[in-house]
């Protein structure tokens, strides 16, 4: 791979600029592999200093709270797992929506951390899919065999930020969707109860 | 034979156009809810204790030992399924790592292939046959005690029971000991990932469309041999009625 890096960057340059002529005419500098793959490295290097740090449960959710608050794109997940309902929210709906909801997940996976100390999160390679960047990354925890986690990377917010996780083909946001979903129906449809229901769950 | 799997691959129940391709199509939910409830409180009373209560009982090594032995046991309906579908690498692959953890991994009980290097098993099963054939995965269906699955996965559960060539060769009760294994390295999981399985049947919002949800999606990507699924982009989601730039507020 490291081989001959230049012509391979070149000619990827290349089939890169002629495809975003056509697909994104507004986008000035496409996202590459090494931007992408730069972003997840920050993730790993915080959740790993996190998962080491034997701090207690509800400092390790703080912690996980900032982390996703700085390198996910919160909008996006937040807005794309309310789905079609996002539509009739008010733009202070929205916001506070996306507030409870980046409280929430930080809840709700920070709590997971436990069974991540003592492990370690490699970064072990990056390819571009569809219109994004997909960074693979290697979980190793005590006691159980390795797993990967696929970090999907988007510059699309105008800021290279991930906008989702996959464990064995299971995405966390299409399974948030169904979750919020499920939450919006059991308040009759209301977004504010919805919301309400937000900030006690995780 | 025949006959009956063109009744298999056509039984599958087609989604209507309209229907999101990202979710999971259920026509039969109110019944598939009825059984998730038995499924639930059979977990409540029964699973999910004496799951807990073995992995407490059972030392990690043996747990491990079992779920070994009970998966060697299953690699011969791999071999089976890869040759069904056309992948003969993988049934060679199969079939060496079966050999070489029959034999110096003592019957499965150890590993010795993982640890030689060799390729990773396929796991292949005849739902993941039918996906290779064309079949539709169908009307997404919860079954009793087994809990989530698809028309097609089903069906596929069904003639594997008949193409694992160890359920012919094996007389009882020899037979049996990869039933026993089976039933006993699904205790132990039920133990080991216990909170993982407790967020999505006790702690979710609605458990019955987080456990179809998360199925469908891992399932998806077993059959496609781990390859992942057909995920849309967010970016692109008309869920604002204006073209405006949700980042603009």
């Amino acid at each position: 791979m490291t081989s001959n890096p230049l012509s391979r960057r070149t000619l990827l340059a290349t089939g890169a600029a002629a495809g975003l002529v056509a697909a994104l005419p507004l986008s000035a500098v496409a996202l590459t592999e090494p931007r992408a793959r730069d972003l997840i490295d920050k993730v790993v290097e915080d959740i790993n200093r996190v998962i080491n740090s034997s701090k207690s449960q509800s400092a390790m959710i703080n912690e996980f709270e900032r982390i996703f608050g700085r390198y996910a794109d919160v909008n996006i997940i937040a807005r794309s797992t309310l789905g079609a309902d996002s539509r009739r929210a008010s733009a202070a709906q929205m916001r506070t929506f996306t507030d409870a909801f980046e409280g929430y997940i930080a809840r709700k996976y920070g709590k997971r951390f436990r069974e991540f100390i003592g492990g370690m999160i490699e970064v072990k390679g990056v390819r571009q899919v569809k219109s994004w960047h997909e960074v693979r990354a290697q979980v190793v925890l005590r006691g159980s065999s390795p797993f990967e986690v696929l970090f999907l990377v988007s510059d699309r917010s105008g800021r290279d930020l991930f906008f989702d996780l996959v464990i064995e083909g299971v995405s966390l946001r299409l399974s948030e969707r169904t979750e919020i979903g499920s939450m919006l129906d059991r308040n009759g449809g209301s977004i504010d109860g919805l919301i309400n229901d937000l900030r006690r769950a995780g | 034979m025949a006959l009956l799997l063109a009744f298999g691959l056509a039984a599958c129940a087609k989604a209507p156009a309209s229907h999101s391709p990202e979710e999971a199509y259920d026509p039969y939910e109110a019944s598939n809810r009825e059984v998730h409830a038995l499924n639930q409180s059979l977990d409540r009373n029964l699973v999910r204790p004496a799951g807990k209560g073995y992995a407490a009982f059972m030392p990690d090594d043996i747990e491990d030992a079992i779920g070994r032995f009970a998966f060697n046991l299953s690699i011969p309906r791999s071999v089976v399924n890869n040759v069904l579908q056309g992948n003969m690498r993988g049934a060679t692959e199969d079939s060496y790592r079966f050999l070489v953890n029959s034999t110096v991994g003592l019957l499965g009980l150890f590993d010795p292939a993982t640890e030689m290097r060799m390729p990773e098993a396929t796991d292949a099963d005849f739902g993941q046959t039918l996906h290779v054939w064309g079949a539709r995965e169908g009307a997404y269906i919860e079954l009793p005690v087994i809990g989530p699955s698809n028309e097609r996965d089903t069906f596929g559960i069904v003639v594997d029971l008949f193409t694992n060539p160890l359920s012919y060769l094996l007389d009882d009760p020899e037979s049996y000991y990869g039933t026993v294994a089976s039933v006993s390295s699904g205790l132990s999981n039920r133990g080991r990932y216990s909170d993982t399985i407790d967020s999505i049947l006790y702690e979710s919002a609605d458990s019955y469309a987080q456990a179809k949800s998360l199925y469908t999606q891992n399932r998806r990507f077993e059959v496609k041999g781990g390859s992942a699924g057909a995920l849309s982009d967010p970016y692109d989601a008309p869920f604002s009625n204006t073209l405006k730039d949700p980042y603009d507020e």
